[in-house]
């Protein structure tokens, strides 16, 4: 009886061995791959005299909460972040609408040449942002522009990740109702909004999560678009704000701890929609 | 894209090709073409044009044919650094983001519960604005109160100066790029790998294939498609890199870390040289396009697609 069990038993002792392992050393690269972040906050809490006091600490000998505070007041993030909601608000709601009616003629719609034309949106992903920036640049000013929140957000609203990305869920509704819908005389856009749109909401709030993101954390445009600083966007703002107290590190780390919180709030939020979406854009590749 | 989807879409072709979809399909796609045709089609154009001026922008434009591409190539010494420092950038880069990136999926999508769990953390820097990262790492690279060689120090490690030093500020601007975004590979390989049929596995298993083997014969070969995506949509994404360099270097020290992605700014909007700037800027997309082609005729070699 006994000798055939051994094996067995060495056999789960392994499999228990090598499980947590595993663990221990998942937990272990997690914890550091997170310490930029740790010791991000730890900084921001540090007492002006302490952030450059050798040896290192995580923390500081009190707990400086009004670093947050001087932060705060020390540059009008409150505004860059109200410029940041509305841009990239107005900026998603232009996407999804666009985007939302140009896949449904890539999925739903049938004419010549449609998925050669779609072949060429997808290939307008090639295109480097650094490629239309001086000419972007040169219309806004043309057109008295700069500064403003059109100049910022219509150059973006048109791309064709969206319309990829709704057509690829777009897909995945049934035909047989939109050509039962049409049967009965529908139009095609109460078929896009009232059957097609409605069936894809997953979809819809998953471009909502890219490209309220895309608007929120993008850098470049505004940087150049927005010289006044009533205009500028959260990244901008924090960006110069490092240029004027790039030296101040307790500083530098709350600013930077305050971009942490919408990355935690829209990840809470919409974790689901992220998840699906990189899978959708993954898979839809093959 | 997948043939299902074909099939579904053929149950409606036989009654609307004969209602003729063209003009509706032009109205639907109207707000989507005409945004293409202002933002896209029109600037691109409107760069190759810039790239054929002397535009310095005090000074109105002057028709210079191709001189600012043989200043480039010959006259620039900069431009020779800026394109070898984007390469080694994209490649060092997209290399080590798609190895670790399939790693933690092959070996997160093999443990059980807490996976989940992971794989958000392993994600949250992607979210986070660039920016913001690259002051956090700005700050640990710092030489003398520095995590970074703190955590050196520990080992016995006496760290250089990171950012102050032309042969390690490439190597920290790679680091801290992968460490920001390889979980978006991440979750796109773990999307690959759980679309696998379990059935491969368990008749490799049965067969008594070892993980080595299951991964190299199975994973690997049937995540191949899914891989060909991420690596074309990071290699495309790599050259662009702005935000991250520009805050953390701008390029320095020297033009150690000057890549194509800042040098086009810098030349457009701090030097103010608008028709150098937009022929950098060709030059960029030319490179993108060569290397996603090149990704395209290469993938016949080693992506696998299932027949049925």
């Amino acid at each position: 009886m006994r000798a055939p069990d051994r094996p067995r038993q060495r056999a789960r002792v392994a499999i228990v061995a090598r499980t947590t392992t595993s663990y221990v050393l998942l937990i272990f690269l997690c914890a550091l791959f997170l310490m930029p972040f740790i010791w991000m906050l730890g900084t921001s809490l540090k007492p002006d005299s302490e952030v450059t006091r050798v040896p290192l600490t995580l923390l500081g000998s009190r707990i400086e909460w009004k670093n947050y505070e001087r932060m705060w007041n020390t540059f009008p993030f409150g505004r860059t972040i109200i410029n940041g909601l509305i841009v990239a608000t107005l900026g998603t709601l232009l996407c999804l609408a666009s985007s939302g009616l140009a896949a449904y003629a890539f999925s739903k719609l049938h004419f010549r040449g449609r998925d050669r034309l779609f072949l060429l949106y997808l290939a307008t992903l090639m295109i480097p942002q650094q490629a239309l920036v001086i000419p972007l640049f040169l219309l806004m000013n043309a057109l008295k522009w700069v500064n403003t929140y059109q100049a910022m957000i219509l150059p973006w609203a048109f791309n064709a990740f969206g319309t990829f990305m709704l057509r690829q869920f777009f897909m995945s509704v049934p035909g047989e109702f939109s050509e039962a819908a049409l049967m009965e005389g529908a139009g095609h856009f109460s078929i896009l909004a009232r059957i097609v749109a409605p069936l894809a909401t997953a979809g819809f709030a998953t471009l909502t999560v890219f490209t309220f993101i895309m608007y929120w954390n993008n850098f470049l445009w505004p940087m150049i678009i927005a010289s006044r600083p009533e205009m500028f966007t959260f990244p901008v703002g924090l960006g110069v704000f490092q240029g004027q107290f790039g030296t101040v590190w307790n500083l530098m780390m709350a600013g930077a701890a305050l971009s942490v919180v919408p990355a935690i709030l829209i990840y809470a939020l919409s974790q689901r929609y992220i998840v699906g979406g990189l899978t959708i854009s993954g898979l839809g590749g093959r | 894209m997948s043939i299902i989807n074909d099939l579904r879409s053929n149950g409606i072709r036989a009654t609307s090709r004969r209602r003729g979809d063209a003009g509706i399909a032009f109205l639907f796609l109207l707000p989507n073409l005409s945004g293409f045709l202002v933002f896209l089609f029109l600037p691109i154009l409107a760069t190759l044009g810039l790239s054929l001026f002397n535009w310095p922008i005090i000074h109105p434009p002057k028709f210079i044919g191709l001189a600012n591409f043989r200043q480039m190539f010959t006259a620039d010494p900069a431009f020779g650094h800026v394109v070898v420092n984007t390469l080694v950038f994209v490649l060092a880069y997209v290399s080590v983001n798609v190895v670790i990136a399939l790693a933690f999926a092959a070996w997160l999508t093999s443990i059980g519960p807490g996976s989940t769990l992971f794989r958000s953390l392993l994600y949250l820097p992607v979210l986070v604005t660039p920016v913001a990262v690259a002051m956090v790492w700005q700050w640990i690279y710092a030489p003398r109160f520095g995590l970074m060689n703190w955590a050196l120090s520990l080992v016995g490690i006496n760290g250089p100066n990171w950012l102050g030093s032309t042969d390690w500020a490439m190597p920290a601007l790679v680091l801290m790029c992968v460490w920001q975004l390889f979980a978006q590979n991440m979750f796109i390989f773990v999307a690959g790998i759980q679309a696998v049929p379990a059935t491969y596995y368990e008749a490799a298993t049965i067969d008594g294939a070892g993980a080595a083997r299951r991964f190299f014969h199975i994973t690997l070969p049937m995540l191949s498609p899914v891989l060909f995506f991420g690596i074309t949509m990071t290699l495309i994404t790599s050259f662009q890199t702005f935000d991250q360099v520009f805050v953390l270097t701008l390029g320095g020290p020297g033009d150690a870390t000057s890549i194509m992605g800042l040098y086009v700014y810098s030349n457009a909007f701090r030097f103010f040289r608008m028709g150098y700037g937009a022929s950098v800027a060709v030059v960029l997309f030319a490179l993108v396009m060569f290397v996603t082609l090149l990704q395209f005729w290469g993938q016949r070699k080693w992506v696998y697609y299932e027949s049925t």
